[in-house]
């Protein structure tokens, strides 16, 4: 018996559990063909009566842009999970000075807005290494007077806090009775570590992984606001030029919704690979 | 510039930038906890829609939840701001009540709201879902309107397992309303970056800017592990 | 249930919009960065400057009371046009691509644009005297036009949200030099730290087709009749010496150039 659309009984004790939305199959259904159909034409008139002269001129700085951002995005990911590995083991198993590190390096960052450790890391921290002529001089100056290495250690050190806290949930879950097997069965403590704790830990967290990448994508146009040239400082760029309201931004949803669709996706193919 | 840090400059009276931080900071929080409360609101109607409405609401509110989780929060925090009141200004010229008018306040905890409503709709949705359904259907034996159901038994018993989801996002919108600096609100990372800029002393502001955040945060957290412990009285523990 | 949900959210959401706006009251749009000294923010949180008494004084000709609303520059045309505020002045230059999307009143003061740079470098306001050298420009101010324009294939652009930030990064070494209005960095220019590490190079060569003819104020472009009443106090205060007085405490040189 299908569910009612009317506030009957059956439909306030039977919710919809289950979205098709994202099947193809469900595409089939009548509501979804009219409102494909309506989106269809919203997206024509859009194509047909807003000023997109711009774009063929901004294509490569615009690509150049969205290089930049997938750069940052990734490289804060990989060498921020290298860093949360051991911040979430030192929370759940270090001694008590490396736990208190631990502890409050992720409480402080994850306490604080991203924008405010961004500014303090480029005008604060950068500006100070400006003041010794010794740095000056060296070979890191070439780094150090840029700014996306500033943009790079912020978004790796926010992700490295966030993701050292769920690595210490994802160690501390471990039940407790397989690391007892273990070192039943006269492993080291080494071999438990690689052998069982750290593998199964790592299953655990796995599955968060896609939404906090998700998470970090969307971290990354601030850094747009210490000069680095991501897609977000291109469409800034386009947006003072042509004085245009609507469709610089609404190119730049579009284009956030296309990457966070396809890493989806990736991710998900990602994760399937993995033997569970 | 300074590398030694004046703490005079955070004095609370000029020229000490104390007071002007400290204004920010409320600020901040005013537009926190507005957006945090419109994003509440919100919710509810998105979880009850996507839960109990007909196929083309729940759609609807499908596609509005899965552009908020994919689109950067300054994005749409620009997009909500430029786009979103000049509909509405074009709207209200076109019913003939003039152009609107919406002030600063406001306009940020619309913005924060919108955001924040997003994300609400799937924890609450959540929430609800796992309430044991013999509790509704318990309600209707007794002939409850769906209002009171709404009001007496689901809102109540969906709380506790709403409250990690829901405290999160309270820090999330606290987070937030520095995104607002880049728009040109006047909270504390805004204010924090004029008064670093006017004394050229960067790294002291940022640094006192983010222990008041800090202190928030922290404040925030113990306030909400008591109220946690209070919804989840009579309750099994879930681990 | 869900009906009368509805129904009063959207008399709440009506009833924002019953305030009536007073006829009187202008709303003043500057950056929400500071910008001295023609208008920076104090320890107490008020703003003052040379543009902050200019507006009273303009205001007090215009007969209204005027709200100094702080905008971020990235967004304050937009601000303008959607009705946010109802004039800039916040020492936006006239130039011929703003002139499309608002209007502009006559102008209150006139900067050319120039190069201020580390002592240590040898960058010049010329396109080959940029070359390979970082420089910082504020989005959305027509010197970033100029540059991008003329700069773009010898120097290396850096875009900053605002002023302070890349004066910041000039001190520390990070810039070779500061693409900006003349007039907005006198006070720098003049600081200790100015003095010691910088100094000006000279104005780039003039582009009438980007180059402004000075600093107006921004309005719509329906706004024929404000933008009339405007000029006519600009020209007043110009005429009885009040814009002397104005300029007197801040500059020891006329500003309004010829």
């Amino acid at each position: 018996m299908p569910v009612s659309e009317s506030h009957s009984l059956a439909s306030l004790t039977r919710p919809s559990r289950t979205s098709t939305l994202t099947k193809l199959s469900g595409l089939i259904e009548p509501h979804r063909i009219i409102l494909l159909a309506l989106f269809i034409v919203g997206l024509v008139a859009a194509i047909q009566l807003m000023d997109w002269s711009w774009l063929p001129r901004y294509l490569p700085k615009l690509w150049e842009g969205l290089q930049m951002t997938l750069i940052m995005l990734f490289s804060s990911v990989v060498v921020g999970f290298l860093f949360a590995l051991p911040l979430g083991l030192a929370q759940v198993s270090g001694a008590w000075p490396l736990r208190w590190l631990a502890t409050g390096f992720c409480t402080v960052i994850r306490g604080t807005p991203l924008l405010l450790q961004l500014w303090l890391f480029y005008f604060g921290l950068g500006a100070l290494f400006g003041q010794f002529p010794e740095i000056r001089d060296s070979w890191a100056w070439d780094y150090l007077r840029q700014a996306w290495p500033y943009g790079f250690i912020a978004l790796t050190v926010s992700f490295a806090a966030y993701q050292g806290e769920i690595m210490r949930g994802a160690f501390a879950g471990v039940p407790h009775g397989e690391l007892e097997a273990a070192e039943a069965f006269g492993m080291s403590r080494l071999k438990v570590f690689t052998r069982v704790w750290f593998p199964r830990a790592l299953h655990r967290a796995l599955p968060t992984l896609t939404g906090e990448i998700i998470l970090q994508l969307k971290s990354t146009p601030l850094v747009a606001t210490i000069t680095v040239m991501d897609l977000y400082a291109v469409i800034t760029q386009v947006r003072q030029t042509t004085y245009l309201t609507y469709e610089p931004l609404l190119f730049l949803v579009a284009v956030y919704l296309c990457l966070s669709g396809i890493l989806i996706v990736g991710l998900r193919w990602l994760e399937n690979r993995v033997p569970h | 510039m300074t590398t030694v840090f004046d703490l005079s400059l955070l004095a609370f009276e000029p020229p000490g930038w104390g007071k002007v931080l400290l204004v920010g900071f409320l600020r901040s929080i005013e537009l926190a906890a507005g957006g945090y409360l419109l994003g509440i609101l919100i919710g509810i109607f998105g979880a009850t829609g996507k839960l109990y409405g007909n196929k083309v609401v729940r759609d609807l509110l499908e596609i509005y939840t899965m552009v908020i989780r994919s689109v950067p929060e300054l994005v749409l925090m620009l997009l909500f701001y430029y786009v979103g009141t000049d509909l509405l200004s074009r709207a209200s010229t076109a019913m003939g009540f003039g152009s609107v008018n919406i002030d600063g306040l406001t306009a940020g905890i619309l913005v924060i709201g919108l955001v924040q409503g997003g994300y609400a709709t799937e924890v609450i949705r959540g929430a609800i879902l796992a309430i044991p359904r013999g509790q509704i259907e318990a309600a209707h034996a007794f002939g409850m309107p769906p209002g009171k159901v709404l009001r007496r038994v689901t809102l109540p018993a969906m709380t506790p397992h709403a409250l990690p989801g829901m405290a999160n996002l309270w820090m999330i919108a606290t987070k937030d309303t520095a995104l607002l600096a880049v728009i040109g609100f006047s909270e504390l990372t805004l204010v924090t970056r004029q008064a670093a800029g006017a004394t050229q002393s960067y790294i002291m502001f940022f640094l006192a800017a983010g222990v008041l955040y800090l202190a928030l945060t922290l404040v925030s957290n113990l306030a909400l592990r008591r109220f946690e412990r209070y919804a989840r009285r009579g309750l099994v523990s879930a681990r | 249930m869900f009906k009368t949900l509805t129904a009063t959210a959207g008399l709440i959401g009506l009833s924002l919009f019953a305030a009536p706006v007073l006829a009187d009251t202008y709303k003043i749009g500057l950056s929400a960065e500071p910008y001295p000294p023609f208008y920076s923010p104090d320890a107490a949180g008020d703003w003052s400057g040379w543009e902050i008494d200019f507006i009273d004084e303009l205001c007090g000709r215009l007969d209204a009371e005027c709200e100094l609303k702080p905008v971020a520059w990235e967004g304050i045309i937009p601000a303008l046009k959607t009705g946010k505020i109802d004039m800039i002045i916040g020492s936006m230059s006239i130039t011929p691509e703003r002139a499309e999307q608002i209007a502009f009143s006559n102008k209150y003061y006139a900067s050319p644009t120039g190069i201020v740079a580390l002592k240590s470098s040898d960058v010049q306001p010329t396109a080959e005297g940029v070359e390979g050298a970082y420089l910082g420009i504020q989005s959305g101010t027509n010197q970033e036009q100029y540059a991008r324009k003329h700069f773009a294939d010898t120097a290396n652009l850096k875009v900053y949200q605002t002023l302070n930030e890349e004066l910041q990064d000039l001190v520390a070494g990070r810039l070779d030099g500061v693409v900006a209005d003349t007039l907005a960095v006198q006070t720098f220019i003049h600081s200790e730290t100015g003095q010691s590490c910088c100094e000006y190079r000279g104005a780039v060569a003039s582009d009438a087709e980007l180059m402004s003819e000075g600093i107006g104020v921004g309005l719509r472009q329906g706004d024929t009749e404000l933008k009339e009443r405007v000029n006519a106090a600009i020209d007043a205060m110009r005429a009885d010496g009040t814009y002397e007085d104005i300029t007197e405490p801040y500059f020891d040189f006329d500003i309004y150039g010829s």
